[in-house]
């Protein structure tokens, strides 16, 4: 898929090895401590899904989907938690850590030393927090198939649509880190990112919004994710989701070929 | 075959207004140990990184092994191995992992790398902090864990950045013990350096850099031949008017410089000198003849201003 998105980029013989070294260097520097962190992000989503998809949804009942079908108000929370830990897990991994290898660990200038180029750096960078990204969504999936709240073959086509969403805040992440300049800067990503989960038709459907607002809600990454993913979910897929799919793809194209020309320029002075 | 591994014609690098390099001409032959000596900020490492093609030059022609770094910048780098001047170690990861996953990066098979990283350790006498975190080694075994890791691809051409900036004198002596091994393998060797020690123990050929340019090129040897004299007077005396002496010493040297705590007669024979001297009871406290060395010659073409 990638090497459809940016044929130009990824044509040079033996990128795609080159960018795998680079997840496989994050692979061996795990340490126990990571697991705890990965644990962390996994939980966050699904304290989210009880405390207010079960606990909440019982004060509020059933709700009223777009195209007429009414579910649960767990089975419309969960896929947008869903989203939401795609979405946090892809950003953790391509803002703090990237921009603190990128900046203070000074570690793809050893990087750049080899045959490894800067958009091979970011592809790689890429796809290993998308192994982390897919780590939660798999083990959420799973969860809400437990609960009942989606059916295991909705599950299994929403997977790689929790892994697209992940590649485009990933994308997304990473082009924000080579465009700021300090830590300070991340407190503006983490209220951002917060923001957006509140707001992105997650808890409450866009259309309770007034006309102008909704508007600015619909246009934002992860309401047409969990439009995606809600979509597919609770089984109510239309012509809107391919247009999430294409929203997506389009995100993750020009994330990618912002970051790698930001990082070329910043590294290869 | 014989054509240089490293050829620039016209070099130039400029950061916005500032010109770093200024139309440099250099070419390094396979298997020679080449040195760029200068003060800070003479350009030795921005050509340096222009050589590793991280860095684009701005104007000239550069060819590395025969390619364009503009063009061929991962099959050329592919066959370098490079030593930067900070230390760019990966801290997440053990030392044996640090020469391992660097490895990789060139597309060796793990257990190549392995056995690579064993090897390497041996050679740079780190065997035994392997699997150890990178932080609590000292700067000297840092040093040589990044030449280790320098090497890891077997490279054609090692680029060497001050290798021996900041380190203590035995760390020192074994880093260069090590480079001249890897010189007698036949390993070409491009090196800076501002210590002329360093220069004169490692290099064949070397040019002195300064303000961009270069003033200078040859052998330790021819340099000192060229811009020194065979031997060097340095006459301390006790008043505090070192200055009030080169007039007196005026005549008896091809060259007299006047430093605040000494003065320094460039001669031919520095007994001779000496003995003149003497004889003209000029009495200095305290007087000392030695070979004329690359420190005068790089005093004498750079000059002695501090530069930072």
């Amino acid at each position: 898929m990638l090497t459809l998105v940016l044929p130009k980029l990824v044509s040079f013989e033996g990128a795609g090895r080159r960018s795998a070294s680079v997840a496989e260097r994050n692979v061996t520097a795990l340490g126990s401590a990571y697991w705890l962190v990965m644990l962390g992000g996994f939980l966050e989503p699904v304290l989210y899904l009880f405390s207010i998809g079960i606990g909440v949804g019982q004060l509020i009942g059933d709700i009223g989907l777009p195209g007429g079908a009414t579910v649960s108000y767990a089975e419309f929370v969960a896929p947008a938690m869903l989203a939401a830990s795609a979405m946090s897990g892809a950003l953790s991994e391509t803002t703090f850590n990237f921009f603190g290898k990128m900046k203070y660990m000074r570690l793809y200038e050893g990087m750049l030393a080899t045959p490894v180029r800067p958009i091979e750096i970011a592809l790689g960078e890429l796809a290993w927090a998308m192994i982390r990204g897919s780590i939660y969504s798999a083990a959420f999936l799973v969860i809400m198939v437990a609960m009942d709240l989606t059916t295991p073959g909705r599950a299994l086509s929403a997977f790689p649509a929790t892994v697209l969403v992940g590649f485009a805040f990933g994308a997304l992440g990473m082009m924000t880190s080579t465009l700021i300049r300090s830590w300070q800067d991340f407190d503006l990503i983490g209220s951002a990112q917060f923001a957006l989960f509140l707001f992105s038709g997650t808890f409450v459907p866009a259309t309770a919004y007034p006309a102008a607002l909704r508007w600015l809600v619909e246009v934002t990454p992860l309401y047409r994710s969990v439009d995606l993913i809600r979509g597919i979910t609770t089984g109510t897929v239309g012509w809107v989701q391919a247009l999430d799919v294409v929203y997506l793809l389009v995100l993750l194209a020009v994330g990618l070929a912002v970051a790698g020309r930001r990082m070329e320029r910043m590294l290869c002075k | 075959m014989n054509s240089p591994l490293i050829q620039a014609r016209g070099l130039i690098k400029r950061f916005g207004d500032f010109t770093a390099v200024d139309g440099i001409d250099v070419d390094v032959r396979a298997g020679e140990a080449f040195g760029f000596l200068g003060p800070n900020g003479a350009g030795k490492s921005s050509t340096m990184r222009m050589i590793g093609c991280v860095s684009p030059p701005s104007e000239g022609e550069l060819r590395i092994l025969g390619m364009d770094p503009r063009r061929d910048g991962p099959r050329i780098r592919a066959r370098l191995g490079v030593c930067p001047q900070l230390d760019n170690l990966d801290t997440e990861l053990t030392v044996r992992e640090n020469l391992t996953t660097y490895a990789r990066f060139f597309g060796i098979p793990r257990k190549v790398a392995r056995a690579r990283a064993a090897e390497l350790l041996e050679f740079v006498q780190l065997s035994e902090r392997a699997d150890s975190k990178v932080d609590p080694l000292s700067g000297g075994m840092k040093r040589r864990l990044t030449i280790a890791r320098a090497l890891v691809n077997e490279p054609d051409l090692v680029l060497l950045d001050e290798p021996t900036t900041g380190l203590d004198p035995q760390a020192r002596h074994l880093v260069w013990e090590r480079l001249f091994r890897l010189k007698q393998q036949g390993v070409t060797l491009v090196l800076t350096t501002h210590y002329m020690d360093e220069a004169e123990q490692l290099c064949d050929r070397l040019v002195v850099m300064d303000g961009g340019r270069i003033v200078a090129e040859g052998s330790p040897r021819e340099l000192i031949e060229r811009y020194s004299t065979r031997e060097v007077v340095e006459l301390r005396f006790t008043t505090d008017e070192q200055g009030t002496y080169a007039e007196k010493l005026a005549g008896m040297a091809d060259r007299i410089e006047v430093l605040p705590d000494r003065v320094l007669m460039y001669v031919a024979d520095g007994d001779d000198a000496l003995a003149e001297v003497h004889r003209r009871s000029l009495s200095p406290s305290s007087a000392l003849v030695r070979r004329s060395s690359l420190e005068d010659v790089f005093l004498h073409l750079t000059g002695r201003t501090l530069v930072d």
